[in-house]
């Protein structure tokens, strides 16, 4: 019997899952996947959507602040210029010019996207100079800044609220039964994005943006140009969180300012926190336990609804509570998260019997 | 320039509001090293708190007269501020930065959540602390509660100013914000800075809580949304500087006031004044990111 997990070729070793009992994990959640639409009714998948979308999201933000370590307040904006990007490029940008049509949405969410991680490089230009809190401060004014924008444009964005067209993917309204439809375009989605941002940090990009987290000037001791490598982060961050938005709008097909302020910043900060910092499959968990948090609350008020009948005015403020504390109580007892929690259990059983 | 001197006057007072307000978040930056995301959500609670004793029908004894009602408002800032500090700031000391920030954004959620679980987040009205006749003054028409408020205000100022530069206590507090291993050295207990630090913190924040409160006639939980104003604030004046915080607020206060008063009329571009300290925010930032009167950190390997 082995305590641990060693490895006999190089090939093993940098494999991406490493033994066969994480083999067999990852075929159970796929096959749990596959299955959940079939078993599931629309709020359950409702929920299963909002964790993928947020998961994406999740990622963007946890690469330039856990793996860079690039303080960012703004993701909030950011998911809103990606939302309001994909909702001008499918419509309302050729309705302005006096045309009827729009792009295809595959194409118009990837442009997204890409305009997200330019307005993100953009914003991430006084990361050059600036460090630490002061990174964090620049970026909740871009976040002020952003929103401000998005509800004094009103030709462009509609001001309040902004009504997009039906989703069409090749001729298919996805917005009809959208729970089930969405689910089978965000979940393979999230899993891209899953795999693309684990083996970034395989290549030599990736590499480099840990080491400007670790120390920058030591980075750039070894020859990293810091300021391409932080707008990179930025850039490939702001990409994903910007493709999150563009989903989420096309997914609620009606967006507004206020859903993209700066408490959607702090609470996607929140899933990357209790989720773990500098870990891909920690994002994820962090947006499941996020996105579940309040669902949980609400079911558990509605159990003791009875014996509480006041509880339903309460609800919004004990979620808003629990969130704090979950915040506080993670940094102090786990500040590395979930994927850490998970670690010690998995390595409680592989080191056994030597797990002291 | 039609309405310049009420402008002036306004902007002064909202400036002096948000100096006291920023000279709490200077003074724990300083003294702990900590940013507090928090500290709108500590005016919050001051302010509620004294709403309560005040004018919350079904409150015992009430209603408090306001001198006892702020004072008691005053002594739960103080008790709030000691307990942050040791339940929530003492278990992060040496954490990273962004451990931090989350650490009193989650604080400023859960008071948030807390004050609003008592009292809604509807308007609520909140009686008047000053009388507000109508006073002349070199020609223009001024309500007399807005010159307590920038009395009170700067009044305030004065005597923080005061007590960091001649009391004992206060000199603790700049010697172990300088360097506090120093500061331990010569008999100083960090342990009792850091906690004078967050009290004041909390019932300057308080105190700026209740004149805006008096000002508007009424109050909400958005109320802890001047907390992020702080920031545009802080920056201008110097993280590290309470000067910088007095100079940066009045400067913030003037440029909202002024902006709303001319700009938006001339540019036609409605609540300029809510985006312009931030805009500003980012300017000082690549030019001068230490601010008015911060210290330059240089770093060395």
């Amino acid at each position: 019997m082995q305590s641990g997990v060693f490895h006999t070729t190089y090939g093993k070793d940098m494999a991406l899952q490493q033994s066969s009992w994480q083999k067999w994990r990852l075929g159970l959640v796929l096959a749990a996947l596959l299955i959940f639409p079939f078993v599931a009714d629309n709020s359950q998948l409702y929920l299963a959507n909002t964790i993928a979308i947020a998961a994406i999201g999740a990622i963007g933000l946890n690469i330039l602040v856990g793996f860079t370590g690039q303080i960012s307040l703004g993701q909030g904006a950011f998911l809103g210029v990606g939302a309001y990007a994909s909702a001008l490029f499918t419509g309302r940008l050729f309705e302005l010019f006096g045309g009827t049509g729009g792009t295809p949405f595959l194409v118009s969410i990837l442009l997204a996207a890409l305009f997200t991680a330019l307005v993100g490089t953009l914003f991430g230009l006084p990361s050059l100079r600036l460090k630490g809190l002061y990174l964090a401060i620049a970026t909740l004014a871009a976040q002020q800044i952003i929103i401000w924008i998005i509800t004094h444009t009103p030709k462009l964005t509609g001001g309040e609220s902004f009504s997009l067209r039906p989703t069409l993917l090749f001729g298919l309204n996805m917005n009809q039964n959208g729970d089930f439809r969405f689910y089978w375009l965000l979940i393979p989605i999230a899993i891209l994005v899953t795999l693309a941002a684990t083996n970034l940090f395989r290549t030599r990009v990736g590499r480099s943006f840990v080491a400007v987290r670790d120390r920058d000037i030591a980075a750039e001791v070894m020859g990293i140009n810091l300021f391409r490598t932080k707008l990179l982060a930025f850039a490939v961050s702001s990409f994903f969180v910007g493709l999150a938005g563009a989903l989420l709008a096309h997914y609620r097909l009606v967006i507004s300012p206020d859903r993209f302020e700066i408490g959607t910043s702090i609470s996607f900060l929140a899933m990357i926190i209790i989720g773990g910092m500098g870990s891909i499959a920690g994002s994820i968990y962090g947006a499941a336990f996020i996105t579940l948090l309040p669902a949980l609350i609400e079911s558990l008020g509605r159990q003791v609804s009875n014996i509480y009948p006041n509880i339903d005015t309460m609800l919004p403020y004990i979620q808003q509570g629990a969130f704090g504390l979950v915040i506080i109580l993670f940094l102090i007892f786990e500040p590395e998260g979930l994927a850490k929690v998970w670690h010690n259990i998995k390595n409680y059983f592989n080191l056994w019997p030597f797990s002291y | 320039m039609p309405n310049f001197l009420p402008l002036l006057i306004t902007g002064l007072m909202n400036g002096a509001i948000y100096a006291l307000v920023a000279l709490g978040f200077v003074l724990i930056y300083k003294a702990t090293d900590v940013i507090n995301f928090a500290q709108g959500e500590l005016l919050l609670v001051g302010v509620y708190v004294t709403f309560a004793l005040v004018a919350e029908t079904g409150f015992p004894l009430r209603p408090w007269p306001w001198p006892l009602a702020i004072a008691a408002a005053l002594a739960v800032a103080v008790g709030l501020g000691v307990l942050i500090e040791r339940l929530v700031l003492r278990p992060l000391i040496g954490e990273p930065i962004i451990s931090v920030i989350m650490v009193t954004i989650g604080l400023s959620q859960l008071l948030r959540a807390i004050v609003a679980a008592f009292f809604g987040t509807s308007q609520r009205a909140f009686p008047p602390i000053f009388p507000s006749h109508v006073i002349e003054l070199f020609g223009t028409r001024i309500t007399a509660d807005r010159l307590w408020a920038l009395g009170i205000a700067g009044l305030l100022l004065l005597l923080l100013s005061l007590f960091f530069r001649f009391s004992t206590t206060g000199i603790a507090m700049r010697a172990a914000a300088d360097d506090q291993q120093a500061a331990l050295s010569m008999g100083i207990s960090i342990k009792r800075v850091f906690a004078i630090a967050w009290s004041i913190a909390a019932v300057v924040a308080t105190i700026g809580g209740l004149l805006v409160a008096n000002n508007n006639g009424g109050i909400n939980t958005s109320l802890g949304n001047i907390g992020l104003l702080v920031f545009p604030v802080v920056i201008l004046g110097g993280l590290d500087s309470i000067p910088g915080a007095i100079i940066g607020g009045i400067i913030i206060g003037m440029i909202e006031s002024f902006s709303a008063g001319y700009l938006n009329v001339k540019l036609g571009l409605e609540g300029l004044e809510s985006v312009l300290p931030y805009v500003l925010l980012i300017i000082i930032l690549m030019i001068r990111p230490y601010g008015l009167f911060g210290r330059e950190i240089i770093e060395r390997v």
